[in-house]
């Protein structure tokens, strides 16, 4: 019972759009193996085009769960211990890659643990614009129960407040603005 | 489901009676140490350990999941769909660790193919959901024992494990925090609740100390095992300051039924079992 993701067709593109404030947070981007090299990078063009599977919103590169490319592998990294996307998601590297002609094996590694700080700013501003409020950066796991107000994805208010803890996948808590009465999604600090 | 069947199941539910009937199991003393728990932080060893792991996770994991639907509320039905996903996460890492230190099987294998006296899970995780405090107390006393496990797991000398502890911290962090939100709320609620949490504590508090029995003295001393024991003021700390908040008072320390973690179960964790294991087992290869 847990891909209830239900998506927003149009988004909320019609909506203003918050500014989106520069984080000078220090953030482990994924590193590019293979030096940049001309056929790496076409790998990572193509990360660029799969989605996940609950947020389509977003890319798996988006999500910063593409942590290497290998010359023969995708090494990737799970969100959640049991978030069932990851299956999904090795799939769909595994197809695009083989019909981009860059067929590549995909392996998961546990360590280092994911970490929101991890999804890139380009990632957050189409996190936003999907309706779901972007974790806070550099909060570290032991502050995930005080992430502090979300900002709503629609009127960029902070007067919100939580509805549930836990929501339609595990990644997500379940908000409501005070100011535009908008239910919302905030994608949890983890 | 890879097809492989690492036990003869039809001899091994032979010997099922020797599952006790819920309180009070006398089993004796160092029956049934696995002679590869005596190793020397070997492979075997390390096997039997994630495996413990691995089942505590998957066991309490199966018993969330079948609230799915069924919860008081919407905000917990998703919440406790989201604890068990979290566990059987967990759970698939280290039955899959623990399957490559035997060098056979595969996670699915460990979970659909063994039976009740090869799981070594505590006997805390198999007790029935019952009402609502039941699952709340369980949770409380389970969460707050694993987010502490898991902290020092996160530094084990296996790299595996430490993996796996270090992704499941944050997780288990959310289950302790969920439950004891839930235990104040309910034990410092109405009279009916928090007679029904007091009830709750009391039936599940027995349990407890199997959390805090020691490991392989040779795999702690390696720096792979967590030191069980010494968990214990910390975990005790942290649940007075909780019931103490919720009005609840901690029950007396009373005579503790082990035997979990060498396969000495309650007659619950064969329907258990039963339920979860019904279709691999019935149609075995079969696939989605």
């Amino acid at each position: 019972m847990v891909a209830l993701t239900l998506p927003h067709p149009g988004g909320f593109a019609a909506c203003p759009s918050p500014a989106f404030a520069g984080e000078g947070n220090a953030r482990r981007e994924p590193s590019k193996g293979e030096g940049g090299s001309p056929s790496a990078d076409r790998v990572w063009a193509v990360l660029a085009t799969v989605p996940d599977p609950e947020i389509p919103a977003v890319s798996v590169v988006d999500l910063g769960i593409v942590r290497r490319v290998d010359p023969t592998a995708v090494i990737i990294t799970p969100t959640y211990s049991g978030c069932p996307a990851t299956h999904v998601i090795e799939t769909s590297i595994r197809d695009a890659l083989a019909a981009a002609h860059l067929p590549h094996d995909v392996v998961t590694e546990l360590a280092p643990a994911w970490t929101t700080d991890w999804i890139t700013d380009e990632g957050r501003a189409k996190l936003r614009a999907f309706g779901i409020a972007p974790p806070p950066l550099g909060m570290g796991a032991r502050s995930l129960m005080n992430a502090g107000a979300a900002e709503c994805p629609r009127c960029a208010s902070t007067d919100t407040r939580e509805i549930s803890r836990f929501g339609s996948t595990p990644c997500k808590a379940l908000w409501q603005c005070n100011a535009c009465a908008e239910p919302f999604d905030r994608f949890k600090c983890h | 489901m890879d097809g492989a069947l690492p036990l003869p199941a039809p001899l091994r539910s032979a010997s099922l009676s020797l599952a006790g009937e819920g309180e009070g199991l006398p089993f004796p003393e160092g029956r049934g140490t696995a002679p590869e728990a005596q190793g020397e932080g070997g492979a075997q060893s390390r096997a039997s350990y994630a495996l413990h792991l691995g089942d505590d996770a998957l066991i309490l994991g199966q018993r969330l999941s079948e609230w799915c639907g069924h919860a008081p509320a919407l905000e917990i039905d998703l919440s406790l769909a989201n604890l068990a996903l979290d566990l059987v996460g967990q759970a698939t890492s280290f039955l899959a660790h623990a399957a490559a230190l035997q060098g056979q099987g595969d996670a699915d294998a460990l979970a659909f193919h063994r039976d009740v006296l090869d799981f070594t899970n505590c006997l805390l995780v198999e007790q029935p959901n019952g009402d609502f405090a039941q699952t709340i107390v369980r949770q409380f006393l389970f969460s707050t024992w694993q987010h502490l496990l898991y902290q020092r797991l996160a530094t084990s000398t296996d790299p595996t494990l430490a993996a796996i502890a270090a992704k499941g911290v944050k997780e288990v962090a959310y289950h302790a925090e969920v439950s004891a939100d839930w235990v104040i709320r309910l034990g410092d609620g109405t009279p009916g609740s928090a007679a029904r949490m007091a009830a709750a504590l009391d039936w599940h508090w027995r349990f407890v100390d199997e959390l805090f029995a020691p490991a392989d003295p040779a795999l702690v001393a390696a720096g792979i095992a967590v030191d069980a024991p010494a968990l214990r003021p910390a975990w005790d700390a942290r649940v007075a300051a909780v019931l103490a908040e919720a009005n609840l008072a901690t029950p007396a320390a009373r005579r503790a039924v082990t035997g979990g973690r060498r396969g000495h179960h309650s007659e619950h964790l064969g329907h258990l079992l039963a339920v979860m294991q019904h279709l691999p087992r019935s149609y075995p290869g079969a696939v989605w």
